[in-house]
């Protein structure tokens, strides 16, 4: 890995710390054995084509697509819940109109989709889909009900703990994310091959929501924040 | 000093990176874009298609890419490219498709034009690709040229790949379909694609 970036003239985008994203082979996650790359990866310096990306806008977005539980006719089986949360970049800026994707499992812990044959029942009133963009301060909320834990063929007696997909745009194509959120006190977290790829423990434990007061709603449901960090643009003028 | 702007001194780590999983259709498929660019797009119209092949050679059913690329003239849609966003045009440049049950993807764009690169030298005509799959705890970062594009003997990302693994990064014309070009992914295997660490 010979190239720096910096060294080289280009704008540079700060990289992640040492264990605070997985690897791309980890072998405990069975999946990756025969996907992960095998060769080292070449060092991409960062040009025009990295810095910028799809832009997002509100015109993108229906109307329940922030609700989860008004999708259908009726409302989904199980605990009603509110995630809301901040994305910012790692400069400590709120990213603003980040397009967030977000698909999760029923209450049962069965996904709407074809290639889910875990025999838990299907809910007619929930989908699992849902997508919002930011505000200007980088703020989101989403209404949900809780994920099911559910059983996967990782290893013998394997459970997925109860998770929500994120997937983000932020400021330019290099800050991509995709990720999961977690609930806290799951104790399925401990032998979770897909939570534990990340090794340093804190990095991990910012994918676990906190419980809020704030954003609970009597006689209605919990709230929980999730608060994400994107990568970002440097804070230093684009190079033309 | 304020707590906020001492973060922004020290900085904040970025969040980890999941794996998509295997119903990451759910979620994505509404953003589903295979067509990145309709007939009102001005450009030469081409076809980039191919397939993602696991360690064992294995067709991936479940994956998805992601495309980004300047326009004709080599702007991009985005406001932070100014002076010159290719905005306005119709063209937003982002494309995502998924893999079918045979592992192949296909995207229907137009031929990018040449953007500035280190130094402000040009690079040739790129596409920018992020791969996502069950397995992959990360997404992976490449790029696809064109043959015989102009300025592929000298650009400044492909100098940095060993000359021996170009071929993986630059996609093959289809014999006898004008304006189709073939672009497999192999995740490992002799013909491993270059990832970059980006």
């Amino acid at each position: 890995m010979a190239h720096d970036p910096q060294s080289v003239g280009l704008p540079g985008l700060r990289r992640p710390s040492a264990g605070a994203q997985p690897e791309y082979l980890y072998p405990p996650y069975a999946s990756s054995i025969k996907r992960a790359p095998t060769r080292p990866l070449i060092l991409l310096p960062h040009t025009l084509a990295e810095v910028t990306g799809p832009v997002f806008g509100y015109d993108a977005l229906g109307p329940t697509d922030n609700d989860l539980t008004r999708q259908h006719s009726e409302e989904p089986l199980g605990e009603r819940i509110f995630v809301s949360g901040r994305v910012l970049d790692v400069y400590n800026r709120p990213v603003r109109r980040a397009l967030i994707e977000i698909w999760q499992a029923n209450s049962a812990g069965r996904y709407h989709h074809k290639g889910d044959t875990h025999n838990a029942p299907l809910d007619p009133n929930f989908t699992g889909y849902g997508r919002v963009l930011t505000d200007d301060e980088g703020r989101y909320a989403f209404t949900t009900i809780k994920p099911g834990a559910y059983p996967w063929g990782n290893h013998h007696n394997a459970w997925r703990p109860q998770h929500i997909h994120f997937s983000l745009f932020g400021a330019g194509i290099l800050s991509r994310l995709v990720t999961q959120m977690y609930f806290p006190g799951d104790p399925l977290l401990r032998d979770d091959a897909i939570y534990q790829s990340i090794r340093d423990e804190c990095a991990r434990e910012r994918l676990i929501a906190r419980f809020d007061w704030p954003t609970t709603i009597p006689m209605t449901g919990l709230g929980y924040t999730f608060d994400i960090v994107l990568r970002g643009r440097d804070a230093t003028p684009m190079e033309q | 000093m304020s707590q906020d702007d001492q973060d922004a001194l020290d900085g904040l780590e970025m969040t980890g990176s999941q794996t998509v999983g295997p119903f990451f259709r759910i979620g994505l498929e509404p953003l589903f874009l295979p067509v990145v660019a309709g007939p009102e797009v001005r450009g030469e119209h081409i076809t980039m298609r191919g397939r993602v092949l696991d360690g064992d050679g294995q067709p991936v059913p479940d994956a998805v890419i992601e495309t980004w690329q300047a326009d004709a003239d080599g702007h991009y849609a985005d406001p932070a490219s100014a002076p010159t966003p290719g905005a306005g045009t119709g063209f937003t440049g982002f494309g995502r498709a998924p893999t079918d049950d045979e592992g192949r993807f296909s995207l229907a764009t137009i031929l990018p034009g040449r953007v500035a690169g280190p130094d402000g030298a040009l690079q040739a005509p790129h596409l920018v690709a992020l791969v996502f799959m069950r397995g992959l705890l990360r997404h992976l970062v490449t790029r696809v040229y064109f043959p015989a594009g102009p300025g592929l003997a000298d650009d400044p990302v492909l100098a940095l790949v060993p000359a021996e693994r170009r071929a993986t990064l630059i996609a093959r014309p289809v014999a006898g379909e004008p304006g189709v070009f073939e672009w497999d992914i192999h995740l490992q295997g002799a013909d491993e694609t270059v990832f970059f660490d980006a």
